[in-house]
């Protein structure tokens, strides 16, 4: 009699469907997957190393580049946890800019999300949809920081700078013009918040496209219902957190649970699904969506009539501004030393975590005193996520492999750290 | 989070005794001191006892307590004599192998920390063990409580080369195949200790010592002068401590 043997595949890491540098080695029997091992580190770029050897601040940049498709949100923990160590609150103003800015960034990653597991899926229309509001996201964030995606944005104190009271607008060129430059620039007349409230405002309609392609459709719900079924108790077990969590039936979500910035003033619901299957997680997270934009909407009300600091007033930790060092020898003196030394944050050690689109993102921080950090570790949700896979796929067929990565929401750039 | 975080301190030490320390930090979560030889009993009591239910491991990392608390750069009578003019790349990360501190200066070195966190309460909490052995850091495993510490565990060991006794699978997770060394050890310098590039002549891919030098751009300083107190810092200072004095019973300042 022949002898059957398993045998081993290697999926990636250079695969489209696995979201950037993940190598899995898969056990096969036949088409079925009896063991996924997936070897991660290949994006590890020391993040928290280098963050040792840097004055606070500097470190900011790094953390847009940890999950890059939810990029403000990673400094938001950060930048909590230097506050936290610092004993100082940025004021209300700055405060609901950040929440307005987590919801937009949380409207943007689950849109690529959507975008990219219905690519993988064979869903290639949703890819081109998504990517058409993606592009007002990202002048969003133009807008306000310079950058299109790695923003900077958020400091210890508060944000960088107040919303811009002109949105840019898009110039004549060849491809541009006529009828369809004025279409483009129809919600940019105004300002920042202007053109944020018309897209929040309109983007339910946007949604209810998403949805008339892929909710009911029948390939979808063949590729996605029963796929990767988590338990909630297995869920909390093996560390999950976010979507994942409440795709199972878990009613757990920081901003209700353990409000941070100005989450316990806004009004919104928190989604939940029921059977914890790759479809549930996908309704889960379009309707957070819808959240977001109800969350912006209100943000945007608050901003226009609050006008004020978006930054505290705090030489020690916080540079002074251009005209203010231009006649005051202080303020000269502070800038000098915050930008050559830092500020030396007291010793002692904190966990700030916040909701990111794809889960609790911490920060872990220890100071001895000095101007940088003793030790920082981030807690990334997709690490956790991912060391759960081999449970999910553990007897689905090879293609499920795909739906079940894809849902998980994963970005290496914070896998790896 | 109906108790105030006293009334839960208290009840740590009333269950465990001396097997933990208690203390609090600043943002409110309580962090346990756990010596190594209970680190799993604590750890199962913490997540099997109802008044403590900590049902999720959120998070767990390796500290490499070597150089806690040394600067680069002594500050301390610069008015009067000026400061010294750049630092040698010699600060925690930096220094070369050779002339790594020796650690028996510190008491303890390698430390694990963990976050809990209990969806029923609504609370988190942090635990800390340390390895009794600097030069082979041993500590217990949490994966069988947690199963979520699988990874975590892993990637202490990478880093950090703590080895968690009962763990299934201790492999390496972030370096690369065949690394050698752990990384994030605060005598493994920035920039590495070899460099990796294609020899032409050879045909392949070969490790070679490291050549560039490590440089110090902002060197490290400790300041234990209030210079980051301002107006608004202190009068929040103030203005907690007076909260935490009116909540403290009048008269018995020596309650704890």
């Amino acid at each position: 009699m022949a002898e059957i043997r398993n045998y081993t595949m290697n999926f990636g890491p250079q695969h489209p469907a696995a979201h950037g540098v993940l190598r899995l080695v898969l056990e096969m029997d036949g088409e079925t997957v009896v063991r996924a091992d997936p070897h991660i580190g290949l994006l590890h770029r020391a993040t928290e190393k280098l963050a040792e050897s840097k004055p606070f601040n500097q470190t900011i940049g790094y953390l847009d580049r940890l999950d890059y498709m939810s990029m403000m949100c990673n400094e938001h923990a950060y930048v909590r946890a230097i506050e936290e160590l610092l004993g100082i609150e940025p004021p209300p103003r700055a405060q609901y800019i950040r929440t307005m800015y987590d919801e937009i960034t949380r409207f943007s990653n689950h849109l690529l999300w959507i975008a990219s597991c219905g690519l993988d899926l064979g869903a290639m229309s949703m890819f081109i949809y998504a990517f058409r509001e993606r592009e007002m996201i990202m002048d969003m964030y133009e807008a306000v920081s310079g950058a299109r995606m790695h923003a900077a944005y958020y400091r210890p104190g508060g944000v960088y700078r107040d919303l811009p009271d002109q949105m840019p607008q898009y110039n004549e060129s060849p491809w541009t013009k006529g009828k369809k430059l004025k279409r483009k620039n129809e919600w940019r007349e105004g300002s920042l918040l202007d053109f944020i409230e018309a897209f929040a405002k309109d983007v339910p309609h946007k949604i209810d496209e998403y949805e008339t392609l892929l909710t009911d459709n029948r390939i979808w719900k063949q590729r996605t219902v029963n796929i990767g079924v988590v338990s909630p108790e297995r869920a909390v077990q093996m560390g999950f957190s976010g979507v994942m969590l409440r795709g199972s039936g878990v009613e757990w979500d920081l901003r209700k649970k353990q409000p941070y910035a100005m989450y316990d003033q806004v009004d919104f619901d928190v989604p939940v699904g029921v059977n914890g299957d790759c479809y549930d997680r996908y309704l889960v997270r379009v309707e957070e969506m819808r959240q977001s934009a109800r969350i912006i909407l209100q943000c945007v009300d608050w901003l226009r009539q609050n006008p004020g600091h978006v930054m505290l007033k705090n030489f020690k930790v916080i540079p002074p501004t251009r005209e203010e060092m231009k006649d005051d020898m202080e303020a000269l003196i502070h800038h000098f030393k915050l930008f050559t030394e830092g500020y030396c944050v007291p010793a002692g050690e904190t966990y700030a975590a916040i909701e990111a689109p794809k889960g609790e993102f911490g920060c872990y921080l220890v100071s001895d005193g000095a101007n940088k950090p003793f030790r920082v570790h981030f807690r990334a949700p997709g690490f956790a996520h991912l060391s759960g896979i081999d449970e999910l796929a553990q007897g689905h067929m090879l293609a499920d492999t795909v739906a079940i990565i894809s849902t998980l929401d994963l970005v290496f750039g914070e896998v790896d750290r | 989070m109906s108790d105030t975080p006293k009334e839960v301190a208290e009840n740590f030490g009333n269950r465990f005794g001396d097997r933990v320390s208690v203390g609090v930090t600043q943002s409110g979560i309580l962090t346990l001191e756990i010596g190594h030889e209970y680190w799993l009993e604590v750890c199962r009591a913490l997540r099997d006892e109802e008044e403590f239910s900590f049902e999720q491991l959120t998070d767990l990392c390796g500290v490499d307590y070597l150089s806690h608390g040394l600067s680069e750069w002594d500050t301390e009578g610069a008015s009067s004599e000026g400061f010294s003019r750049g630092v040698e790349g010699l600060g925690p990360g930096r220094f070369d192998w050779a002339d790594r501190p020796e650690s028996s200066q510190i008491e303890r070195r390698f430390g694990v920390v963990a976050h809990l966190l209990s969806f029923r309460h609504n609370r988190r909490i942090r635990i800390r063990c340390f390895a009794p052995d600097d030069d082979l850091p041993i500590v217990a495993s949490l994966v069988e409580i947690w199963n979520s510490a699988n990874w975590y565990e892993r990637e202490a060991f990478d880093l950090f080369g703590v080895i968690f006794e009962g763990h299934p699978d201790l492999r390496r997770i972030m370096t690369d195949y065949g690394f050698t060394g752990h990384p994030f050890r605060k005598d493994f310098p920035l920039i590495g200790n070899v460099a990796i590039r294609y020899d032409l002549e050879k045909k392949r891919v070969i490790y070679e010592p490291v050549e560039i030098e490590s440089r110090v751009l902002v060197p490290r300083v400790i300041r234990t002068d209030s210079r980051y107190k301002t107006d608004d810092l202190d009068l929040a200072a103030d203005q907690k401590a007076a909260q935490i004095a009116a909540e403290e019973p009048a008269g018995n300042p020596k309650a704890d």
